[in-house]
């Protein structure tokens, strides 16, 4: 039922006043601005170190710019969340997230604590440092609006099966990268694993109330798209809202020497010198 | 992986369950937890789908459901009708030289050239290399806008606070349908609101506010050059762009019968 009952704005100070009137709302899925006002602060940080706060809408996107050396942390608050995740360096947008080799420098095709997010340069763009959920998926990338029409009998970017895919489409828009700047992702929350006969094997979520938390070893533009797993066995489009916060703090560094992860094996000690070979000649 | 780092227990957060909603879809019914916004309710809408509005053979008839996006190609010397099916439904539009998109529609320029603000029949929609596009040959609205742009959710927060960043907006429509024609971005430009309502008042106050439109009200368009037309039926919820109540558009190319009579002066 319209709601234009509700409105008067039949002039432009109506219109203004109207619109006004609507300030200062809260909603189930919204970023909290600033960052340190966040309703969902996590425990063991301080609110006024946040650089970022969101509860990311069921089937809704986000994305943001963060410095070197921020951590981040997604939050599956219902156990339904999927976070499709992207990652870029921030100031050379053509190196990014390349899944082949985050599963194959590491020898290790499972995400989890201590697991690199590796570029196609030979670098790292973010470690994974704690994860409490352990279902995770290199392997599936994201769906697309073929697969979700196949799925759902319906794919529209607006409507109620968004395939992961177009909203990745639409958070790289936003920093000037277009649809072949959108290379396979990962998803946090929703795993599977392979069965020795190749097929996979769906283990889908391990709870309300799990998280993975990162740190960006490079300047980072980070997107990610909150739908099913597209091997989600459920005839419903179920996926819940996905809670994000980053902060930075004097302890919150990229990885150095001085950290054991740094020489957890010898391709990831390599990968972590030339991320700081390259921060180094870029003086950041 | 081989090694163990530090894996500090971390709050448990808190749990609350996945609300989910029965959403009709080409195939019947999906159960899905997307938010997915309000549109018109079949029972409670007067619809008007109309006809084209200048007489020829009708070369493509689509509708455009509430909220979502259209694009499509009009040839040099044909005339794309909009249908305003529910009413005071804006109808955000971009338009591309379909050739070289690098020409698109310049606001600017379309208002100096004519030296009005205000679309209204006669008005030669212009590239931004100041060429024409388009040609207004009928229109049934008092006058159309081109100054409100595109709603979006970023601008959205700003307007009406951050609680509506979920929200679909009018340039997410324009990101998906230009990105099926290699637009991204920086193509998003100044648009046409087609049955949208934005005075100017004495004072320079300005805004959107309740439309002069109403069910079938129709403007035709000429092309002047084949013209890539992108479209998003705005699915606003916070403000009388569309009357608080998304309805579809009606979009037809026909082929007219005889000469327009409007010429472009390029
Ligand atoms: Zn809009």
């Amino acid at each position: 039922m319209a709601l234009a009952a509700d409105h008067s704005t039949d002039t432009v100070l109506n219109a203004r006043a109207d619109a006004r009137a609507q300030g200062g709302q809260v909603s189930d899925w919204m970023p909290y601005l600033p960052a340190s006002s966040s309703p969902f602060c996590p425990e063991d940080v301080a609110a006024d170190s946040l650089t970022w706060a969101e509860t990311v809408a069921p089937g809704g996107y986000t994305h943001k710019v963060l410095a070197r050396g921020t951590r981040f942390r997604l939050e599956d608050p219902t156990g339904e969340a999927c976070a499709h995740t992207l990652l870029y360096n921030a100031l050379e947008p053509t190196e990014r997230l390349n899944v082949a080799d985050t599963q194959k420098i590491p020898w290790q095709a499972y995400l989890g604590a201590g697991h690199p997010l590796l570029s196609g340069d030979g670098r790292v763009l973010a470690t994974i440092l704690t994860d409490t959920s352990g279902r995770h998926d290199a392997f599936c990338g994201t769906s697309t609006a073929a697969w979700n029409a196949l799925r759902y009998g319906t794919a529209l970017p607006e409507g109620p099966a968004p395939a992961g895919r177009d909203l990745f489409v639409k958070a790289a828009a936003k920093h000037g990268l277009g649809p072949a700047d959108v290379p396979p992702s990962v998803s946090f929350f929703q795993g599977v694993r392979v069965a020795g006969d190749g097929s996979f094997d769906w283990f889908g979520s391990s709870g309300a109330g799990t998280a993975v938390e990162l740190v960006a070893e490079l300047p980072l533009i980070v997107l990610i798209a909150n739908v099913p797993h597209p091997r989600d066995p459920r005839p419903e489009y179920v996926v819940g809202p996905l809670r994000v916060h980053a902060w930075r703090t004097p302890e919150t560094n990229p990885t150095t020497p001085a950290d054991e992860r740094f020489d957890a094996s010898p391709e990831v000690r390599r990968a972590y010198l030339n991320t700081l070979d390259y921060a180094e000649a870029r003086g950041l | 992986m081989t090694t163990t780092i530090d894996n500090p227990v971390m709050r448990p957060v808190t749990t609350v369950p996945v609300p989910t909603a029965t959403y009709l879809t080409p195939d019947g019914q999906l159960v899905s937890s997307v938010p997915v916004g309000a549109s018109y309710a079949d029972d409670h809408t007067h619809l008007e789908w109309g006809d084209p509005l200048v007489p020829g053979a009708v070369v493509l008839d689509e509708q455009v459901a509430p909220r979502a996006s259209w694009s499509g190609v009009v040839r040099a010397g044909q005339v794309l009708t909009i249908v305003d099916v529910g009413g005071n439904q804006s109808g955000d539009c971009l338009l591309y030289n379909a050739q070289h998109t690098d020409e698109r529609y310049s606001a600017p320029d379309t208002l100096a050239w004519q030296d009005n603000a205000y679309i209204r029949t006669g008005t030669v929609l212009r590239s931004n290399l100041g060429r024409a596009l388009m040609t207004v040959v009928d229109n049934e609205i008092d006058r159309q806008d081109t100054i409100g742009g595109a709603c979006s959710r970023e601008s959205n927060t700003l307007r009406y606070g951050h609680h509506v960043m979920y929200h679909h907006g009018c340039r997410e429509n324009f990101l998906t349908e230009g990105a099926k024609h290699g637009l991204g971005m920086r193509d998003i430009v100044s648009n046409i609101n087609w049955f949208m309502n934005v005075p100017i008042e004495d004072d320079g106050a300005l805004g959107i506010v309740d439309g002069m439109s109403a069910p079938g009200k129709r403007v035709a368009l000429r092309a002047e050059i084949d013209t890539l037309v992108l479209i998003s039926n705005c699915p606003q919820m916070n403000n009388p762009c569309n009357d608080f109540n998304p309805t579809p558009l009606r979009m037809i190319v026909s082929e007219p019968d005889t000469d327009l009579e409007y010429e472009a002066d390029a």
